[in-house]
């Protein structure tokens, strides 16, 4: 075969599976397009965007914009890595960070472990199951704010119905929202309170997809209850509860409204997470660092990023696949 | 700033959800010489205030019938955030806001607002207080029109100060003193100390001579010895027991302590007249006395605050803008927001009217407004106040020491106005 012919058969062979590709799968490419543009649209452009942000100095004053009347051009400049040094070297960041490790766990920790009590005991034949599960997932039904509201109301040192409760017991007032050990306290528990539905649901599931038969064999062995929980419910357990457990990390390190609305962060910056000091730093000052808040939202992103390669990984030492 | 950003926030969470998609509404202007359109207002007045706002506001339809006024009502601690998110989103901004007095530098300065000389917005400036107008302008600009002005004074319990053989103190070291016989004879704490906000802050730091910043040498002044007192003053009323204070929820506890008699004395504004006479304590109106806030080591002072009137600069409607803010900040309504809610007009010739002139409290605030401290007028004048609420919570709960509040606020000062020593 000559050179020449060589080359035609080679570049006739590339674009001809190209073609052949798209001409099975045509129909394949044009229902996932939509979908590509817009995870691309509503996804890829803000995250491509931020970082371009977090590595300029913009602000609100110095972004382009038109107001009726006013046309204001855009004045900020690259300013390289100067953002993440900035937060990086402020103790701030390693101060908030410790908290929000803390907060993390205690939160997944103890919806986990909540969660599973409630849906074991949901799991047996009761009378009114249907009842209870109803009474223990309404949380999860009502809208965040509203919870947190009512939470509120209960925690207020003065008038809430907690410190009256206590008064009727000859307890003095407990500074619910006023003292930084307390203010953690109670949004921890907040924050748990919204979170166990998620945990009983999915976990209830799990618990369903057990076949019972594993059980009777079991207690047919002579297994006791505690010997029939660990190694049957929790192994049967283990594919939910991992992906349960990294989501509810996940939200709950970025768990914005329980304490924003709660404690705003206070008393001080006591309860103050990540999420919420970036918060604070980019929209409660004038005029608003977007720069600033693109780069902590970067660091946010790759820390949450790092737990789930971590975990992910520490799973498939476990011989989990997913 | 004012009043707790933590307050309102109940109502806040619903007011947004049901005007998350309020705004925009525009409309032709002055089709055949006629005012028309939309004009959408934001009023940042509080629960006691807003109905009355919302009737003077919806007159203006009267006068003007082709014109339909949307009225929003926003709790002002969501005001400010609601603004930008809607003026720099370009979309749902109001064609006419209440504005906080430290805001108006720091939207004309973001480009959102519409410069009101020559316009019919501006309707005889001659008549405003001067210190009322000077939080109108922005470098040699006017924009904003003066709607009511205000200060902080001392809400007492007269009833409670008489049973307890006490006169109004006139320092907080009186009122230190005063403290326990209130207590013993009364069995109410002598002070609510907002520990919330950090607005409330100020009485404190100006009693002591000092400020935030020194605008015109541009130097931040909040770390001085000024502000360490500052610190130690509220800390120790509140460790002394002659005060009461919280991190959250401020404005309704204080209401609340005060009107039930819970606590002898408070410091509020005119705002709060009203809610204030609500309560059980003061069925009787004549048992709510005002004085003066209580001074420091130094002097006596409270902030100049109060409200004014803006217009979105992407309005759609802007003809129909400006006479509705000719309207609301005119002779005629302000003496009603007098009568009706006992602020202070920012009119000149509104004082002369006698039902102004014979009210019990503007006669009080009146001389109080007149030597009322302004605050430096400069964009991030509102920016101040976050870095003071989140020392003076570490204060409180002793988290942090008077002299590292005062560190950490100056720091942050620093931070913020790069050019400011």
């Amino acid at each position: 075969m000559s050179r020449a012919r060589r080359k035609q058969a080679a570049s006739a062979g590339a674009p001809g599976r190209v073609r052949k590709a798209l001409a099975t799968h045509w129909y394949a490419w044009t229902m996932v397009a939509p979908v590509v543009l817009v995870i691309g649209v509503i996804i890829g452009y803000p995250l491509v965007r931020g970082l371009y942000l977090s590595l300029t100095d913009a602000n609100e004053a110095n972004v382009e914009r038109n107001i009726g009347m006013n046309h204001i051009p855009a004045t900020y400049k690259f300013t390289g890595l100067d953002n993440y040094t900035a937060i990086l070297g402020d103790g701030v960041f390693w101060g908030r960070l410790g908290w929000t490790v803390v907060w993390t766990v205690a939160c997944v920790g103890l919806t986990f472990a909540i969660g599973l009590t409630l849906a074991n005991l949901l799991n047996r034949k009761l009378r009114g199951r249907t009842f209870y599960r109803l009474a223990l997932i309404l949380p999860w039904a009502i809208p965040a704010f509203v919870s947190v509201f009512t939470w509120r109301l209960l925690y207020n040192e003065k008038n809430g119905l907690l410190n009256k409760l206590l008064a009727g017991g000859g307890i003095d007032a407990v500074p619910w929202l006023n003292d930084p050990t307390w203010a953690k306290l109670s949004v921890i528990t907040v924050n748990v309170w919204l979170g166990v539905p998620f945990m009983l649901v999915a976990l209830l599931g799990g618990l369903q997809s057990i076949p019972g038969e594993l059980y009777e064999a079991a207690e047919m062995d002579g297994a006791n209850a505690w010997q029939r929980f660990r190694n049957i419910t929790l192994p049967g357990l283990r594919g939910v509860s991992s992906t349960v457990i990294l989501l509810s990390t996940i939200w709950t390190f970025n768990m914005f409204p329980v304490i924003y609305l709660l404690t705003r962060g206070g008393p001080g910056d006591a309860t103050e997470i990540l999420v919420t000091y970036a918060y604070r730093l980019s929209f409660v000052d004038s005029p608003r660092d977007f720069a600033g808040s693109a780069a902590w939202g970067v660091l946010i992103l790759l820390l949450l990023s790092m737990i789930a390669v971590v975990y992910r990984r520490s799973l498939r030492k476990q011989g989990e696949v997913w | 700033m004012r009043r707790g950003m933590v307050t309102t926030a109940l109502v806040a969470g619903l007011a947004m959800a049901a005007t998350a998609c309020g705004g925009g509404g525009g409309g032709d202007q002055q089709s055949g010489g006629e005012l028309s359109g939309t004009v959408t207002f934001w009023d940042t007045s509080n629960d006691a205030e807003k109905a009355t706002y919302r009737k003077l506001a919806e007159a203006f339809e009267k006068e003007h019938p082709k014109v339909d006024v949307k009225y929003v009502s926003v709790p002002f601690g969501d005001a400010n955030a609601k603004f930008k998110n809607a003026a720099g989103g370009g979309a749902g901004a109001p064609d006419v806001m209440r504005t906080e007095v430290a805001w108006v530098a720091d939207f004309a300065n973001l480009g959102y607002l519409a410069p009101l000389d020559d316009t019919p917005a501006l309707d005889n400036p001659d008549d405003y207080l001067p210190q009322a107008f000077g939080s109108t302008k922005f470098k040699d600009k006017t924009y904003a029109v003066p709607q009511v002005i205000d200060t902080l004074g001392l809400f007492y319990n007269k009833r409670l100060l008489k049973e307890a053989g006490v006169e109004v103190p006139k320092t907080f070291a009186e009122l230190t003193a005063a403290a326990k016989q209130i207590k013993d004879k009364t069995g109410a704490t002598a002070l609510y100390l907002r520990g919330d906000d950090p607005y409330w802050f100020m009485p404190y730091l100006y009693g002591e001579g000092g400020d935030m910043v020194d605008a015109r040498d541009k130097v931040v002044t909040i770390d001085d010895d000024a502000g360490v007192k500052a610190f130690r003053t509220i800390k120790d009323l509140v460790d002394s027991k002659a005060a009461v204070t919280d991190a959250t929820d401020g404005q309704e506890n204080q209401l609340k302590a005060l009107k039930d008699g819970n606590v002898a004395m408070a410091i509020s504004g005119p705002w709060d007249i009203e809610g204030v006479r609500a309560g059980k304590e003061f069925k009787d109106r004549k048992n709510l006395g005002v004085a003066p806030v209580p001074g420091g080591s130094a002097s006596q002072g409270s902030p100049q605050g109060g409200w004014n009137l803006s217009v979105y600069a992407g309005s759609k409607n802007l003809q129909a803008s400006y006479a509705f803010v000719k309207y609301m900040s005119s002779a005629k309504v302000q003496q009603q927001t007098t009568e009706k809610l006992s602020l202070l007009p920012t009119r000149k010739s509104v004082y002369e009217i006698p039902s102004v002139k014979g009210n019990e409290m503007v006669g009080f605030f009146k001389p109080a407004v007149d030597k009322a401290v302004q605050r430096p007028w400069i964009a991030q004048g509102n920016s101040l106040f976050e870095p003071i609420k989140v020392q003076m919570n570490k204060v409180l709960t002793g988290a942090a020491t008077p002299e590292q509040a005062a560190k950490a606020v100056g720091d942050s000062y620093r931070k913020l106005l790069k050019d400011y020593k």
